[in-house]
Formats: structure tokens, sequence, C-alpha cells
């Protein structure tokens, strides 16, 4: 058994995790860059974040034959003061050099307010500059579905191809819309304000499995590193085929990410 | 995008064998947070909007129609179109919306 997870923050989890990973099938995944748990008071502060997600985590993953591909951005927590979310979004583009840098993420809102909404535009901008693909931050709980039709027009706005963008965190209600405007869409399978393996699978059964995939997004609140394989089990458990479990949870993750030539997969 | 017809493969009997017990749980789980808020000494004289929210989203569980969980998530989402300058002083995601605000998509 093979699996991807494409959102997990492994700058957050211990390195037990990743052999815990690797034991349960996982041979890549991909961190986005995100909020801390706290507000960093510099510009500094991403800066090192940066590095730790481009030279360190990298070694720290392959320790485990896990192979550790990142995105960069201001996240939409820290992104409500514009004059600072600026001066971060300055060190982006040396950083996009970086053998594991994908694309531009996890952009997105959070409160859905202007100032989020002027740096989530900047940073779409800054993607379609370099031509990375875009990972998306969806809001949370009664702020979602607000925020995910927020975000869909920023993004229909740019020249990107929406094939090129993945809205993560999607739920029942706002999945049929991402899937219909031609974005892909991301499950995050957390215990408690997201989606749990067996509505993901129902979501799966529901709306089908183009364009669509889960991940742990693991982090360092109450978050499970294995939710991606336990997802699988409970997939299988309902009877559905092999070939549909491996197309959500490994094929899918990587059409979409090979759209950058920097995901080449060595297990393969 | 429309959602599908028998789309798991799985028979209705198979369903309630594997998911009953866990389903059974999370119910009594509701019933018993509704019992310990009977319980608990009111601080204001108006139902909390949450606790409204939540009674509101029972009646979903039990109207017989399709797309529950989507719409109890609709019933639970931000439905103004108004967008503040910052999130200076905002409190945090709460899960419901004051006012009942929420509601069709």
């Amino acid at each position: 058994m093979k699996y991807i997870d494409p959102h997990v923050h492994m700058v957050s989890r211990t390195t037990d995790d990743y052999q815990r990973m690797a034991l349960a099938g996982c041979i890549a995944i991909t961190e986005p860059a995100f909020w801390a748990g706290f507000d960093r008071s510099s510009a500094q502060g991403f800066f090192d974040y940066y590095r730790q997600l481009t030279e360190y985590e990298p070694r720290r993953a392959a320790l485990f034959g896990i192979q550790h591909f990142t995105w960069l951005c201001i996240n939409p927590k820290e992104a409500d003061d514009p004059g600072f979310a600026r001066e971060v979004i300055a060190l982006i583009p040396d950083f996009l050099k970086c053998d594991n840098v994908l694309g531009i993420g996890e952009i997105g809102l959070n409160k859905n307010t202007k100032n989020e909404k002027i740096i989530l535009e900047e940073q779409i901008a800054l993607a379609e500059k370099y031509n990375q693909l875009v990972l998306v931050h969806t809001p949370h709980l009664e702020d979602k579905r607000k925020g995910t039709r927020l975000i869909m027009d920023a993004l229909s706005a740019s020249k990107i191809d929406p094939g090129r963008i993945l809205i993560d965190h999607v739920e029942e209600h706002t999945v049929a819309e991402v899937l219909d405007r031609g974005f892909w869409a991301g499950m995050t399978l957390y215990p408690d304000t997201k989606m749990t393996p067996q509505r993901a699978t129902d979501v799966i059964e529901m709306y089908g499995s183009e364009r669509i995939w889960m991940n742990s997004a693991g982090d360092w609140g109450c978050s499970d590193p294995l939710a991606v394989p336990k997802a699988r089990i409970e997939m299988s458990r309902r009877g559905h085929h092999m070939s549909l479990i491996d197309k959500v949870t490994l094929d899918n993750p990587r059409t979409f990410l090979s759209q950058s030539e920097k995901f080449v997969l060595k297990a393969e | 995008m429309a959602e599908t017809g028998f789309s798991c493969p799985q028979t209705r009997e198979q369903v309630i064998n594997m998911y009953f017990l866990e389903h059974r749980a999370k119910l009594l789980d509701v019933a018993a947070f509704l019992d310990r808020l009977d319980r608990a000494r009111p601080t204001a004289s108006n139902v909390d909007f949450r606790e409204a929210a939540l009674n509101e989203a029972v009646r979903i569980l039990v109207d017989g129609q399709p797309q529950r969980a989507k719409r109890i998530l609709d019933l639970l989402s931000d439905s103004t179109t108004e967008i503040p300058q910052s999130a200076h002083g905002m409190k945090g995601a709460s899960g419901a919306v004051r006012g009942n605000s929420g509601g069709a998509s």
C-alpha cells in the first residue's frame, strides 16, 4: 500500500510521526506554509520558517524514505496586516527556486476581511507571475461557505487555469461548487472541525472521484497524521475497489502535483 | 455536480450493521448534552445562538429529506455579504451564526 499525504504540517509533528506514516505506506508529503499557533513578530520569523520547510524538513522526512515537498506563502491568519504581509511576500520569490517548492500555499481567507482579500489577490498574482501551482485554505466553520465563494471569485479573476488550483478543506456544502467551477478539491480529515474518514468517503460516493484528494492536515492541534490510511481502511471496509481507493489517495495527488516539474516520485 | 443515487456499495442492512452502534453512541452524546444544558443555571434571558442553531439542526435530522449534512452546514453558515475591513477585535469562529442569519445556499 502506498499513499501521498498532500497536506500535512510536519514542522509541528514529531519524528515518530514520520516513522508511523512510513510504516503505513506514505511515500510523499506536501507541506503548506501555515499559521504556527501564534503571530510571528517579524518577517524574519517567516524567513527562518521557509528555511525550515526547504532545508531541514526534507532531510528529516528522507530519514524514513518519505519525499518532502512544500508550498510557501503568508497564511491568511497573519495576512490581516497588509504592510507586514507584503514584507513577508517579498521573501518568497527567492525560495521558489528551491527543489522542493511546488507553489504558493496555503493562501486564502480566515475571517473574510478586505485586508485578507487584498493579500490573497497579491499572492494569486505572485503565483501567476511565477507560473506556480496554488493550494488554497478555506475558512473554518460558519465562515467557510462565504469565504470559499470569495476565494473562488478572486481566483477566477486571475488568468491561472483552475486545474492548477486545489481548494482545500471542502465539506458537503462547498465541494460541489468547487468542482463545478473547475478547481481541484481537498478534503481534510480532522477529528473536530473538519471531516471524518466516514464523511469523506460519503463525499466520494456522492460527488465522484475526479479532481479530489484527501489529506490529514496534521499540525499542532488535535489532528491525526495517519488520517489518510484510516480513510483508505474506511473505503475498503465499505467494499470500495482498491483502484478507487488508490485513485483518491495516490493517483489524484500525483496527477495534480505532477503539474510542477519538481514533483517526481523516486519510489516509482 | 449532482449527488448520485445508490452510490454506497453496501446494502442498507450492511450500513446499519457497520455503523449503528457508533451512531447510537453519538446520538446519546447529543441527548446527554441537551440534558446537561437543562441542568445548567442560565446566565442570560435569551437562548444562546449556538443552542438555538443546534435545536434547528436537529429538526433537519428527522425531516426525511436528503443531503442532511449539507443542509445542516448551510444552516450553520454565515449568509451575509458584507466584508469587514479587518479581523482586528473579532473572535474566532464559533460554529454557528449569531442572529440566526445562516441558511440557504
